[in-house]
């Protein structure tokens, strides 16, 4: 370290216009961080609103018609305002760059009109919100999305624009990946995070384009009444289904891979050994991509499809079982005799492998045919994907929040409470989400603000835990605000976890604001822990 | 910022050399160009489903078109992507001049497609031969026709944002223009007019599937 270490990313250039016009992708990534915690939290109190109101029988606090509202936007605000921007968009931008040694990512003008176009597109969707919601459910199903008079345009027409921000993401990723490593950094030695990311970012430029048009499809359906989508006019209420889950589906991709690259990291850093079958990881990133393309048809079986077709979907379901499979048994080899610490990180890495694995396997349930029409549209489809998204993607963006908020911000926060927070997440989680198994296999529909009696002690038991839930993400992320004050100031050069991969061995925390302050020298692989000896600078 | 006195104005700070950065912006010109491909993929989807239902009606539909203008349109933009070519050829053997009058020529060509494409969206507009809901063309040739509105409906929206398309790439090589005349762009960096060029083939390539689909159906 040279004599310029109170120089970073964050305390220079100084100025709010210094900020808000900023090529730097580190300061970008913290944009993308801020906007997407604030949609998670509109979204997590949409969410307990719901639980409130399902908390009893009958119309307790809200109307059928905000209940339809509420469903919705807690949907398309999570997913598309937070999900799938946040995690390439906040810990993406941050880490990629200085993952491979680059000064910055590829395109950086381009980066920040991404995240432009998403804050205009979240314009679009505030409004939404303001002018009465939308009820047509996230996926906008026609023929209702075309004769509801909610705010069916603002929220698509939204969607449609922050698509364009997630195009121009994986594009400025896909392009850094190829071109900007630096000497040495061969694509066997990349971190898995950024295999992860490269997979995601592939899926997001192929699969966005499609929603895209989509959208416009819906929208001209609406104004121009085009009939592609109507029968009475010679169309298909079904292709719209193909054409959304055609996005859709490979979408979930783009929500999970990432969190499989976070898990990635966590895992051999945590538990100070080398990734097991490093390889097999990052192949079963690209394998889940590619087959996340053909698998669209298990979100319709009970659409009208051909028999045929059902039974083909149905078995290449079950494929993404296998890649997915690999990852778990390589998490937990890599595990096996290595000194695992149960800091915060690695704790939220373990809740994410028990939750995201009772979510993978609930989907195999979901991918048969058979069960699929009784379980259709009932709350274990909730329950399932729920353990996938909120269990799997946001327990490892909550895991990852932790793992690099040192190297972020060069602070550190309470351990002890955010400790506590993930074991309240995940304790929370289950009694949230466990019982919607249940409810779904009893038959209770989702989508209602009511139901009949004999749901209610799940009910009940399910929104008790979800202020669990509520409460312990809320204090989780208060304790991470509340660490940014002066006296947590870490050590420039420290390396908390004593991780090997170049954000933390070649830069200091917080990060000079080109990066790194000479070019930086490629020197060990990523998790080279039978080679090098690097030691954790936290005190226990 | 560290990089040498040697390093040219127009190399960004960060990429080593000028060879990393035209590879970068070349590779990135490529993504971007699969994502235009799946974009166009999903309504050539919809344009196959609607097809294979509705056979009898695409082909009597198509008939409605103005194949004269259509084989014109695309005559012109094959020879844009040409001149777009030899602007790239021209800039890379140093000639300035002919570079601009190339980069002109593929321009006003640009602007003939879009008015060639006007003159034909006005007639279609006039006799009512438009998109779901206002369709009202009721000649002769239509009576046994089930849903011309449906060929309507996929022509405007895949012709259309091709247009737009050409329309954007004429904002682009007008910028190609300005930067060539200010001397920005010559023989060592000329990256925007390749990757404009990439794009402007693309829109080219893209019309040469759309011209036989609708114009040439039988």
């Amino acid at each position: 370290m040279s004599e310029n270490q109170n120089i970073n990313y964050l305390n220079h250039p100084k100025g709010i216009m210094s900020w808000l016009l900023t090529l730097d992708h580190k300061r970008i990534g913290l944009m993308y961080l801020f906007s997407g915690i604030i949609f998670f939290l509109i979204g997590g109190l949409l969410a307990l609103g719901m639980r409130l109101e399902l908390a009893a029988p009958g119309n307790d606090f809200v109307s059928n018609d905000t209940y339809n509202s509420m469903y919705t936007l807690h949907g398309a605000i999570m997913i598309f305002l937070f999900i799938i921007p946040a995690i390439p968009g906040a810990l993406g931008n941050i880490l990629l760059p200085l993952m491979v040694g680059a000064k910055d990512v590829a395109f950086p003008r381009l980066n920040l009109a991404s995240f432009y176009i998403y804050s205009f597109g979240a314009l679009f969707a505030i409004y939404t919100i303001v002018n009465g919601g939308v009820d047509t459910g996230w996926t906008f199903y026609t023929p209702y999305s075309t004769q509801s008079t909610s705010n069916v345009v603002p929220m698509t027409l939204g969607i449609f624009i922050i698509g364009f921000s997630s195009i121009l993401t994986g594009l400025n990723f896909i392009a850094t990946v190829h071109k900007m490593r630096v000497p040495g950094l061969t694509w066997y030695k990349l971190p898995l995070f950024v295999w992860a990311l490269y997979g995601t970012s592939l899926v997001q430029i192929t699969a966005t384009p499609v929603l895209a048009i989509t959208m416009v499809l819906l929208i001209l359906e609406r104004f121009l009444g085009i009939g592609i989508f109507d029968p009475a006019l010679g169309g298909d209420p079904v292709l719209y289904q193909h054409f959304f889950w055609f996005y859709s589906h490979p979408a979930v991709y783009i929500m999970i891979l990432p969190a499989f690259g976070i898990i990635s990291e966590i895992i051999p850093v945590h538990s100070r050994k080398k990734v097991w079958g490093y390889k097999f990881i990052a192949y079963s990133t690209l394998s889940i991509a590619f087959i996340g393309f053909l698998v669209w048809g298990h979100h319709m079986f009970t659409s009208g499809q051909s028999v045929f077709s059902q039974i083909v979907f149905s078995f290449i379901t079950y494929f993404v079982g296998i890649p997915t499979g690999v990852k778990i048994f390589s998490w937990i080899l890599t595990m096996y005799k290595g000194q695992v610490s149960f800091t915060t990180p690695m704790i939220y890495a373990l809740a994410f492998l028990f939750l995201f694995t009772i979510g993978g396997l609930t989907g195999i349930f979901l991918g048969a045919v058979a069960l699929d029409i009784h379980l259709h549209d009932t709350y274990f489809v909730v329950a399932h994907f729920h353990y996938v998204m909120q269990g799997g993607t946001i327990i490892a963006f909550l895991a990852g929040l932790h793992h690099w908020w040192p190297k972020s911000f060069g602070k550190m926060y309470n351990q002890k409470i955010a400790s506590l927070c993930a074991l309240g997440v995940f304790i929370g989680f289950n009694g949230t989400f466990f019982p919607q198994f249940l409810l779904g296999l009893r038959g209770m529909p989702r989508r209602y603000a009511t139901y009949s009696d004999q749901f209610s002690e799940l009910h009940t038991y399910s929104t008790f835990w979800s202020t669990i839930l509520g409460l312990s993400i809320f204090i989780a992320i208060l304790n991470l605000m509340w660490s940014l004050r002066k006296s947590n100031k870490l050590d420039p050069g420290s390396n908390p976890w004593g991780a090997l991969t170049m954000e933390w061995t070649h830069t200091s925390s917080p990060p000079h604001p080109h990066n790194f302050e000479s070019d930086p020298v490629f020197t060990n692989g990523p998790y080279d822990y039978d080679k090098v000896i690097v030691e954790p600078t936290l005190k226990k | 910022m560290s990089h040498n006195s040697s390093s040219p104005d127009f190399l960004h700070h960060h990429f080593h050399d000028v060879d990393q950065q035209y590879q970068t912006s070349k590779f990135g010109m490529w993504a971007f160009i699969l994502t235009e491909v799946l974009t166009f993929g999903g309504l050539f989807v919809a344009y196959t489903v609607y097809r294979s239902w509705y056979p009898e009606m695409f082909y009597d539909a198509h008939l409605l078109l103005d194949v004269q203008k259509g084989m014109l349109n695309t005559i012109v933009l094959i020879s844009s992507s040409l001149t777009m070519a030899l602007a790239i050829w021209a800039i890379q053997k140093k000639n300035k001049k002919l570079s601009l009058w190339m980069l002109v020529i593929t321009w006003v060509l640009a602007l003939g497609f879009l008015g060639i494409k006007y003159l034909e969206y006005s007639h279609k507009f006039e006799v009512g031969q438009l998109p779901g809901i206002f369709y009202s063309y009721m000649g002769p040739e239509v009576v046994n026709i089930d849903n011309p509105h449906i060929f309507f409906g996929i022509y405007f929206i895949m012709t259309g944002l091709h247009g737009l398309h050409v329309a954007i790439g004429m904002g682009l090589i007008a910028w190609l223009i300005y930067l060539t005349k200010k001397d920005k762009l010559h023989s060592e960096y000329y990256t925007p007019m390749e990757t404009v060029g990439i794009f402007w083939h693309l829109v080219d390539l893209i019309w040469i599937y759309l011209f036989p689909l609708f114009y040439l159906i039988g």
